[in-house]
C-alpha cells in the first residue's frame, strides 16, 4: 500500500475539503477501497474518513425516509421503517455481502464502490479502460460469466456490484449531494453513469462533492415489493442476476410497478419499458412474460454470459408472479 | 485517544496503512485473531467493535480510535471458555482450528443480532417482532466465515446449542 494521510472528518465541512485532484478519497467502511489500496488499484495521499458523519434513519416530512450517508447498511435493513414500507431495500441489503461487512460499509460508500471485474482489480496484468483510460478492456473475450449483458460499450463490460442500489432506484430513490457552493439531490436512477468511451466516469458526482443522505419518497407499491439474488452459491457471492420489483394491484389491473435488474448491466438497471409494458394491464402470466421481453431488450451478451438473459426472464416472471400470487 | 483492546487501551499505530489485523497480531501479539485472505472474503479475521462484528483486515486500526475491540482472547481461555468455544469442541465444529476464533467471534454477535431482532436474507417475514432460530437462519448468517475443513455442519450443530441454551 502506498503511503497516506488519514484525517477523520468531524464534520461536514471536513469532508467537503476533498481535494480529489490531490489524491484525496473519502473512506466509508473501508470494505472495498483498503481492498483496491492494497492491490494497488487505488492510491490516495489522503483518506477522509466519513464513516463517523451522520448515521441518522429519520421518517422525512413528505412521509417517507431520509437516510444519512454513514448509516450502517446492517441498520438500515434491520430499521423498522424500511423493513416494513419498502421490505425490497432490507432485502437487497441483506442479500449482499457478509454481516461483518454490512456492519462496516455505509450508505453512501456503498453507492461509491467499484466494479468487482476481475480484470479491474489485476492492476498488474490485465488490461482496463475503466482502472487506466485507453488502455483497452481484456474482459472483452475473457471470462465473463460476472459481467453485463446490457448498457455495455466496447470500452467496458463490467457490472455495478450493488444490491442495495438496484432497490433504491427501482424505489425512485433521491441522492442528497453537498459541495462548498451548495447542495443539490439527484435520482438514484440516473447517479450512476454507463460506460460509454469513458468507463473510468462512474457517477454524475463532480469533483469535490459528497453524498450527505438517501431520501426514500412515499411509496405504496413499495409494501407489496421483493428482491431475489440468483448467484453460484447461496450466499455471500455477487449476483449473476438479480431483481428487485414491487407491485400494486387494484381490481385485477396493475396500479404501479417497479422493477429494477442487478448484475447484468454497468448501472443498476431500472427496467422502465419493462414498468411501462405492466401498467393498467392485468397481472397475468403473460403480462409478466411480455416486461420480461420488454426488459432484456437489447441485450448484448458476451460468449460467456448469454445464459443471464434467460436466467433474467425467467427470475423476473418468477419475482412477478410471487408478488401478484400473494396479492390475491 | 486511544483503542481499548480487550479492556487495555493502546495508542493507535503512527501508520495510519496499518490494519486493524496488523495492529492485534504484529503490534500486541493477540495472535488468536487469523489472517486469512486479507481481502474481505473469509471472515478468519473477524472481530468485534463497540460490540459488532467486522473484519479486522479491511479495518484501518486509526479507524478504531476512541473505540473498544475485543478479540478471541477477550471471549474466553483455556481455563474459562466461552460457552461458544464448549460448544464448538463438543460438536466438532473445526479441524484444523485456523477459522474458529472468526467463527466464535461471528457467532457471538449472531447471537446478539438475532436476540436484536435483525432479519437476515432468509428472515420470511420482515415484519416479524422476533426471529425463530433455525438451521437456515444461522446458515446463512454464518455465511461471511468460510471453513476449508468443511466442519460446518459442526459449527452450525454447536451454534444451535449455545442459541437454544440461551433461549432456555
Amino acid at each position: 500500500m502506498t503511503p497516506f494521510s488519514y484525517l477523520r472528518a468531524r464534520s461536514l465541512d471536513d469532508a467537503l475539503a476533498i481535494d480529489p485532484s490531490r489524491g484525496d478519497r473519502l473512506l466509508g467502511g473501508g470494505t472495498n477501497l483498503i481492498d483496491l489500496m492494497r492491490k494497488g488499484v487505488e492510491q490516495p495521499s489522503r483518506l477522509i474518513d466519513v464513516s463517523g458523519l451522520s448515521e441518522g434513519i429519520e421518517p422525512s416530512d413528505s412521509g417517507g425516509i431520509v437516510i444519512a450517508a454513514a448509516a450502517r447498511n446492517s441498520a438500515v435493513a434491520a430499521h423498522p421503517l424500511v423493513r416494513t414500507r419498502y421490505p425490497m431495500l432490507s432485502r437487497a441489503i441483506l442479500a449482499g455481502a457478509s454481516a461483518q461487512i454490512r456492519n462496516m460499509a455505509t450508505v453512501g460508500g456503498n453507492l461509491m464502490q467499484r466494479t468487482r471485474c476481475l480484470y479491474f482489480a489485476d492492476a498488474a496484468g490485465s488490461r482496463c479502460n475503466k482502472r487506466d483510460p485507453g488502455s483497452g478492456c481484456d474482459a472483452i473475450g475473457g471470462f465473463t460469466r460476472y459481467h453485463a449483458i446490457l448498457g455495455t460499450s466496447p470500452s467496458c463490460i463490467a457490472t455495478h456490484p450493488s444490491d442495495m442500489a438496484v432497490a433504491l432506484s427501482a424505489l425512485d430513490a433521491r441522492i442528497h449531494l453537498a459541495g462548498t457552493g451548495g447542495g443539490r439531490t439527484v435520482p438514484a436512477a440516473d447517479f450512476h453513469l454507463l460506460p460509454g468511451d469513458h468507463p473510468d466516469r462512474e457517477t454524475l458526482l463532480a469533483p469535490g462533492e459528497v453524498i450527505v443522505a438517501v431520501e426514500l419518497p412515499p411509496t405504496p407499491a413499495a409494501l407489496k415489493s421483493t428482491y431475489r439474488k440468483v448467484r453460484d452459491r447461496a450466499s455471500y457471492a455477487f449476483a449473476l442476476v438479480s431483481v428487485g420489483a414491487a407491485l400494486m394491484v387494484e381490481e385485477g389491473r396493475i396500479e404501479d410497478v417497479r422493477i429494477a435488474l442487478g448484475g447484468v448491466a454497468p448501472k443498476p438497471w431500472r427496467a422502465f419499458g419493462a414498468e411501462t409494458a405492466l401498467r393498467g394491464r392485468p397481472a397475468t402470466a403473460d403480462a409478466f412474460a411480455a416486461a420480461a421481453d420488454a426488459a432484456l431488450e437489447g441485450a448484448a451478451p458476451q460468449p460467456g454470459n448469454a445464459f443471464k438473459i434467460e436466467l433474467a426472464r425467467r427470475t423476473l416472471i418468477s419475482v412477478l408472479s410471487g408478488l401478484a400470487e400473494d396479492l390475491r | 485517544m486511544a483503542i481499548v483492546v480487550n479492556g487495555t487501551r493502546v495508542a493507535p499505530p503512527d501508520d495510519p496503512r496499518v490494519s486493524l489485523l496488523d495492529l492485534l497480531r504484529d503490534r500486541l501479539h493477540l495472535s488468536g485473531t487469523k489472517i486469512g485472505c486479507n481481502q474481505g472474503a473469509c471472515g478468519a479475521c473477524t472481530v468485534l467493535v463497540d460490540g459488532k462484528r467486522v473484519l479486522s483486515c479491511l479495518t484501518l486500526a486509526a479507524q478504531v480510535d476512541g473505540r473498544s475491540v475485543v478479540t478471541i482472547e477477550g471471549l474466553g481461555s483455556a481455563d474459562d471458555l466461552h460457552p461458544l468455544q464448549a460448544a464448538f469442541i463438543e460438536h466438532d465444529g473445526f479441524q484444523c482450528g485456523y477459522c474458529t476464533a472468526g467463527q466464535i467471534c461471528a457467532a457471538t454477535a449472531m447471537l446478539e443480532e438475532i436476540a436484536a431482532g435483525m432479519p437476515s436474507y432468509v428472515t420470511e417475514d420482515l415484519g416479524a417482532d422476533g426471529i425463530a432460530i433455525s438451521r437456515d437462519e444461522i446458515r446463512e448468517r454464518m455465511s461471511g466465515n468460510l471453513c476449508r475443513c468443511g466442519a460446518h455442519n459442526g459449527i452450525v450443530d454447536a451454534i444451535l446449542q449455545v442459541a437454544t441454551e440461551k433461549v432456555a
